[in-house]
């Protein structure tokens, strides 16, 4: 080193800048040449082919994740829209078969109630025979018993009452009386 | 580096060698620096060489869809001048993307390998960013001729300007862009040196009892200072080669 101007100009001054020893330069110069290309090459040959395909296969993952994402996504919403397409239908037939039984029960209903009406009317009418039947007996009865007691009651006064004009009195009476 | 300076001090006062860590020495002993031999910044760059290999190719070997704490780092870096790339000098930039990605991987590590203690720093020589430079340079410029022909000379005429103003400005223009390999060249090498030179002085000030812990806490902060530049100059140094990349591309206002 002693044999460079700069380095010896440096010592005596005191302050002298490696940086400008020109004798150096050729050294630094070709090794950082060859710096230079090594690193190039690594990175050309190597480096940069690997980590452009790392970052595209990642991209790609992402990408095929996001999509199967997507597919599951349409995935749930068709089974979501099947379900509640079940459901309504289930909801439609289970209302059909409502109105199905109602109708039925009304028919069932009115055939019952048209029976239990007609039955009502026999009855009824029955009711009203007899009563009538009862009616004309009880007044055959009255007649009797009024034909009898009027007897009676002549025979008590003490006249003879023959039972054809007696008969026709009371029934008169009762004529009027009806 | 202490001790010699102690040594060499004892006559009186401090004597400081800030720019002793600058030297270039042979590896293997010997005097004489010929370009082939084996000096320290064969070393440094070497280490700069493992440690590019080290990050990007062993950092990746293993190839995960989900990245492991090195390939994440590897994968920043490729994104981050990726993006740069693409975003300064646009898609047709992408095919300089490895020779670019290598400028900043070298000037980063090297910087960074500066900061260890007692090491070298090549960035800080001027023979190593002029060299960088003048590639960008001239790659930029004979790029820019090819691509465009004669009228990647329409860079220096600005056609948005006054017509009278354009003859000044292509003037201006002409001697900025010869400075460029200059200016490009000197903010790395100088800011590596002066933040070096400077934590060796408070270091050579730290011999001084009285001042020491404030000597030392100062080269504590300076240290924090320059990780900071040391990324931030490889940072410029990458965005103004994409700046001027851009240029040769598309020279047209």
């Amino acid at each position: 080193m002693a044999d460079s101007a700069v380095e010896q100009g440096a010592e005596a001054g005191g302050a002298g800048m490696p940086q400008l020893d020109f004798s150096t330069f050729p050294n630094q110069i070709f090794w950082l040449l060859v710096t230079l290309i090594v690193i190039y090459f690594v990175l050309s040959r190597v480096a940069l082919p690997r980590i452009a395909g790392i970052l595209a296969e990642r991209k790609g993952t992402i990408t095929n994740d996001i999509a199967a994402a997507e597919e599951l996504k349409l995935k749930a919403q068709e089974a979501e829209q099947a379900y509640d397409k079940a459901l309504a239908d289930a909801r439609a037939e289970a209302q059909r078969i409502v109105a199905e039984a109602k109708a039925e029960i009304q028919t069932e209903l009115d055939a019952e109630i048209a029976r239990a009406d007609a039955r009502i009317a026999e009855k009824t009418a029955e009711s009203e025979a007899a009563i009538a039947e009862i009616r004309a007996s009880a007044m055959d009865s009255v007649q009797a018993v009024a034909k009898d007691t009027a007897k009676e009651i002549v025979a008590a006064l003490g006249g003879k009452a023959d039972a054809r004009s007696v008969t026709s009195a009371v029934t008169a009476a009762m004529k009027g009386d009806a | 580096m202490a001790d010699d300076a102690a040594a060499q001090g004892d006559g009186g006062g401090l004597v400081f060698h800030p720019l002793d860590q600058f030297e270039i020495k042979a590896l293997f002993g010997g005097d004489a620096i010929h370009w082939y031999t084996p000096t320290n910044v064969t070393m440094w760059m070497a280490l700069a060489v493992l440690c590019v290999i080290g990050l990007l190719v062993l950092g990746t070997s293993k190839r995960s869809i989900v990245p492991g704490r090195t390939q994440s780092v590897a994968e920043l870096a490729y994104g981050f001048v990726y993006k740069m790339v693409e975003d300064v000098t646009g898609k047709d930039g992408i095919r300089y993307f490895p020779y670019i990605f290598t400028l900043f991987l070298f000037i980063l590590f090297s910087n960074f390998l500066g900061l260890l203690p007692l090491s070298f720093t090549t960035t800080s020589h001027i023979a190593v960013t002029a060299v960088l430079a003048m590639a960008v340079f001239l790659t930029v410029t004979i790029l820019g001729f090819v691509k465009n022909g004669a009228s990647f000379l329409s860079l220096f005429w600005v056609s948005s300007a006054p017509l009278a103003l354009r003859p000044i400005l292509a003037v201006i223009e002409i001697i900025s862009y010869f400075v460029r390999p200059v200016s490009h060249s000197i903010r790395l090498a100088g800011n590596m040196m002066a933040g070096h030179a400077v934590i060796k002085v408070f270091a050579g000030f730290a011999q001084v009892l009285a001042i020491a812990p404030i000597a030392i806490i100062a080269v504590a902060a300076i240290y924090g200072l320059e990780v900071l530049v040391s990324f931030i100059q490889a940072y410029v140094f990458t965005i103004l080669t994409c700046v001027y990349l851009k240029d040769a591309l598309h020279p047209h206002h």
